[in-house]
């Protein structure tokens, strides 16, 4: 059994650690990066090689209720991409929402370990978690949709910001979730009538509550339970021009709640919220004003939802916003609203380089990518699949560390969106020790996975080694030796144990699913049951007593536990 | 010996998934049940009755008693031996066991495929094409003012889908019967259409006529027939009136819809219908799905192969093609050389070629009951029923997830289907590999 590894000779990139390209031998024991290791361990060769933490994935929609059924929507998307059974790997389909053990096994090959599912209906995450336990390799874990529940819109109405602790804990510990999403906040309630809000400060009817105070409530409550991980918000009016001013303006929305030490709210996928101009005509990149924002304010970080050309499955909590895809475009739509809590769409999507809309969209992603200086709070992510599958990563990472990759693309896209465009006009180039940092050590520190996205003793032996040697080639101008290293690791190691070597995989594991429960006291949980059981049958359509998802029912559940201040 | 009262028992028998049940257990024995449906209280109350209880394997023409060793042995081995072995039935059973029935057909390259194909493939197929506006039963019960069962007879089928979830529940935005419009479309006067606040009679098979013509309507388009469907152009013009003019509308359809002339076309024009009214007002769609996981065997399929049925793991990889890879037709056609069925009798609901062909096959059966099927398999493995004597979690209509319970052993020596199935699966690997 190789209960001991030794990697020898890599040029090392974990940006926590403060170690940028240095030679360095890691060793591995009981899955653990240790001191030292016996004569006996095994030796990979990695001289001439890049290693990096495995990579950690915050926002990336791999399981559950939507993302199967945008499956079950698309078999002309499965194929023309299909896996075949292996002596060691089951089969399955891609292409832009691969089966589960496809998931598992592509986000392996490119050295990624750890992956949320960043949009869980409390009322089914069940069936999230049993797609997540059928996923194989990664770590993962996901995040509860609690920005239109009506519990919280209540509690936050009447001004119980206790009792909406206590309650968001409770959700939490009975989905096994990890983290609070919030999505189109009061908007999706509103959807349940077919109906839009466009304001932070518009009242949800019947609620009397904003999206404003949601964020806010959220964001106190995120506090006062101490959870792991800040506000994950999808904001108002995504996919409208000019709603880059709805992004900075939710952002600012919680400013005064910083306490400085870390950010508090997290913005994803901000491409899609990025939008300047009044109009699809008059459409440009708010990138420039949100980099603006977040660089002088470290109170928040965001992810980039990049956009790659091509076709994709859209999916998102966020009804209104789907419906109004779906309209844009013509293509099929499927709507699946969730009684007291949320909603979701799904469209088909076509992202064309041709076409004025699209380009300005891949070039907002990258913008902000570029304009904002603190790699620590931009995470690279495609809002997979709604930007793009997962599997385009080493594309994103080209264009980001090579200006020749981007001005070579940026030559083929529509060119009314080309001249509109900042993007040609920066010369930032990501540096390898910075592409380390968004795709693995930032996504790791904001989730508060301390023994995840680098390479110190004792953290998890989640490593990725790529062949690449950053001294021997000039990378900036070879985009595609940076595409192909990053498409396929010579070694992914997970838990100390080899799971993928040149692309292929060696078997079928299953990683850890990670949850949060916060205690809060027993006085107010004990309120609090009372309070949810005297409602709980005037709301859901399942017994309260049916909701909770039991201890059993997880794969690999991996606890992390907090004390709320109430 | 005291008797045990357990409450928010799960039912496990449509796909309403009611979870408000009230079990009495006596001497590890069911004897009552509280708040259930006739259809709920029958199984509850006769799950011990026609059981299958000792494995049997047949020798010459009849089945003799044999152990689950020696029926799981010679099971992997005939399925192996098989080019094409099919892999049927799934909706009464659970996510747990379907998921392990899915590695079994790809080991082994064979045909997956559950009941689907033979009731609601169909609507499967209109959103392959159209997509689906849909939602959680509570999203109807709290906002529905109107409501419409097509083809479809609720009191009878999913007898407590009314007052749990629509017209006579109680909602926070709509509080009772008189809240809500219920209409129904149907070729006679079902029990469903006695309660109805419209009745539409329909001629038969000639739904999908009917609904393009109110698709038409909605849209303010011209109809120039006096008549659709036996049914008058002015009462199809109300009905679009009522359509557009309700703040939250739920089209519930059943087999008649489906299993009509037209099918798929039936289906793609009603989720046409209802993603249009969404231009006007809020509407949504859902199938009346009957078996109680037979919404949880689409899914595990589609999340383990990326379809819902019929899935063809003949070369390797998954494959799909309804009317091609599905049991009913692959049957049909003298394909399969073995099925294994797994809670559900083929030989009673099959057309006559493909159940012929079935007898003609090796054939081995999972199941809790005697039925036609398990009366005519080579090999028959007893199983304990999901949500009575084992647990594993099942999907309602509408994709709520849910964890049934244990209430009561099973019969004594009896196991589950996960235990069957991964038994079968181990050995099946251990021969072949
Ligand atoms: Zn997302």
């Amino acid at each position: 059994m190789e209960k001991e590894i030794s990697i020898i000779n890599a040029i090392v990139f974990d940006p926590l650690n403060n170690i940028e390209g240095e030679k360095l031998d890691v060793h591995i024991r009981n899955g653990k990066i240790v001191e030292s290791v016996g004569r006996k361990a095994r030796k990979i060769n990695a001289s001439g090689k890049t290693m990096m933490p495995g990579g950690v994935d915050i926002h990336s929609h791999i399981a559950g209720s939507k993302v199967n059924t945008g499956r079950l929507l698309r078999p002309e998307d499965h194929r023309k991409d299909v896996e075949i059974k292996t002596k060691h790997t089951h089969s399955g389909v891609g292409y832009s929402i691969p089966s589960t053990r496809t998931t598992g096994y592509r986000y392996a090959k490119m050295g990624y370990t750890t992956v949320f599912e960043p949009a869980t209906p409390p009322l089914k995450t069940r069936h999230t978690h049993e797609e997540l336990d059928s996923t194989p390799i990664i770590d993962k874990g996901c995040f509860p949709l609690l920005g239109n529940n009506w519990f919280i819109m209540e509690y936050l109405r009447d001004g119980r910001l206790d009792e909406c602790a206590a309650f968001v804990a409770w959700m939490l510990k009975a989905t096994k979730g990890y983290a609070i999403k919030i999505v189109d906040p009061g908007g999706v309630e509103v959807w349940g009538w077919g109906k839009f809000i466009k304001r932070l400060d518009d009242p949800i009817p019947n609620f009397d509550v904003t999206p404003r105070e949601i964020v806010r409530g959220l964001c106190k409550v995120n506090k006062m339970l101490n959870l792991p991980h800040i506000i994950h918000v999808h904001t108002n009016n995504l996919g409208s021009p000019g709603n880059y001013q709805t992004t900075i303006e939710t952002m600012d929305a919680v400013r005064d709640l910083a306490d400085g030490k870390r950010p508090i709210i997290h913005i994803t996928h901000v491409q899609f919220t990025g939008f300047s101009g009044s109009s699809w005509v008059n459409l440009g990149s708010g990138a420039p004003e949100i980099a603006d924002y977040v660089n002088d304010h470290n109170h928040v970080s965001v992810d980039l939802g990049q956009v790659i050309f091509g076709d994709t499955t859209t999916m998102t909590a966020d009804g209104p916003f789907q419906y109004f895809l779906h309209q844009l475009s013509g293509n099929k739509w499927v709507n699946l609203d969730v009684e007291a809590e949320t909603g979701s769409g799904i469209v088909p999507f076509q992202y064309k380089r041709t076409n004025y809309v699209n380009a300005i969209q891949w070039g907002i992603g990258l913008e902000l990518a570029l304009l904002v200086k603190d790699p620590w709070r931009v995470f690279m992510t495609t809002d997979h699949p709604n930007g793009g599958p997962f599997t385009s990563y080493p594309k994103v990472i080209a264009w980001l560390m090579s200006k020749k990759a981007r001005e070579k693309m940026i030559s083929r896209i529509n060119r009314t969106a080309r001249r509109r465009l900042d993007l040609p006009n920066i010369d930032r180039e990501y540096t390898l020790g910075e592409i380390a940092t968004i795709t693995r050590a930032a996504p790791a520190k904001s989730l508060t996975l301390m023994n995840k996205g680098h390479l110190g003793l004792g953290a998890d032996a989640d490593i990725a080694i790529y062949d690449l040697d950053p001294s021997k080639v000039d990378l900036e101008n070879k985009p595609s030796t940076i595409r192909k290293a990053f498409k396929e690791t010579l070694y992914t190691i997970k838990n100390g144990k080899i799971v993928s070597k040149q692309g292929q995989i060696a078997g079928n594991s299953y990683g850890n699913t990670f949850y949060t429960e916060s205690q809060v006291s027993k006085n107010l949980e004990a309120d609090l049951m009372k309070d949810i059981q005297s409602r709980f049958k005037d709301y859901y359509t399942i017994e309260f007593e049916n909701y909770p998802i039991s201890d059993g029912f997880l794969r690999n559940p991996a606890k992390i536990n907090c004390k709320a201040d109430v | 010996m005291s008797q045990e009262v357990i409450s928010n028992v799960i039912c496990t028998v449509c796909g309403c998934s009611c979870d408000h049940l009230q079990v009495t257990i006596d001497n590890d024995k069911i004897v009552k049940v509280k708040n259930a449906c006739a259809m709920s209280s029958g199984k509850m109350l006769g799950y011990r009755n026609e059981r299958t209880t000792q494995p049997m394997m047949k020798k010459g023409t009849t089945l003799k008693p044999t152990t689950y060793e020696r029926a799981i042995d010679v099971t992997a081995k005939t399925i192996i031996k098989s080019s094409s072995p099919l892999f049927y039935g799934w909706s009464l059973t659970s996510n747990e066991a379907i998921a392990i029935g899915v590695d079994l057909a790809e080991e082994t390259g064979g045909f997956f495929d559950n009941t689907t194909s033979t009731c609601h493939g169909p609507t499967i197929l209109g959103v392959h094409e159209i997509g689906e506006s849909s939602c959680t039963l509570g999203e109807i019960r709290h906002r529905a003012d109107l409501v419409i069962y097509w083809g479809s007879n609720p009191v009878h089928a999913h007898p407590l889908h009314m007052s749990r979830y629509t017209v006579m529940s109680k909602g926070r935005f709509r509080k009772s019967r008189s809240d809500r419009k219920l209409i129904v479309v149907d070729v006679r006067k079902t029990d469903t259409a006695k309660l109805a606040d419209v009745f539409i009679q329909l001629e038969p098979n000639n739904d999908y006529e009917l609904m393009v013509a109110l698709r038409a309507a909605v849209r303010g388009d011209e109809i120039e027939q006096e008549t659709v469907a036996g049914v008058s152009i002015d009462k199809i013009e109300e009905l679009a009136e009522m359509l557009i003019n309700c703040e939250f509308g739920a089209l519930f359809f059943g087999l008649g819809l489906t299993m009509s002339a037209g099918k798929s076309k039936n289906i793609e024009a009603a989720l046409s219908l209802v993603t249009e009214l969404n231009s006007k007002t809020k509407f949504v769609i859902m199938p009346m799905r009957g078996h109680f996981n037979v919404n949880g065997a689409n899914n595990v399929t589609t999340w383990l192969t990326g379809y819902p049925y019929a899935v063809d793991f003949t070369q390797g990889f998954p494959r799909y093609n309804p009317g091609e890879t599905s049991a009913v037709d692959l049957l049909a056609r003298g394909e399969c050389d073995s099925a294994l069925i797994v809670a559900s009798d083929p030989i009673s609901n099959f057309p006559y070629q493909a159940a012929k062909h079935l007898t003609s096959i090796p054939l081995i059966t999972i199941d809790p009951h005697i039925t036609p099927t398990t009366m005519c398999s080579n090999i028959i493995l007893p199983s304990a029923h999901v949500g009575i004597e084992t647990t594993g979690s099942t999907y309602r209509m509408d994709g709520v997830v849910l964890e049934t319970r244990k209430l009561v052993d099973p019969p004594k020596g009896v196991k589950t289907d996960v235990e069957i199935l991964s038994a079968l699966l181990k050995r099946v690997k251990s021969l072949t590999r």
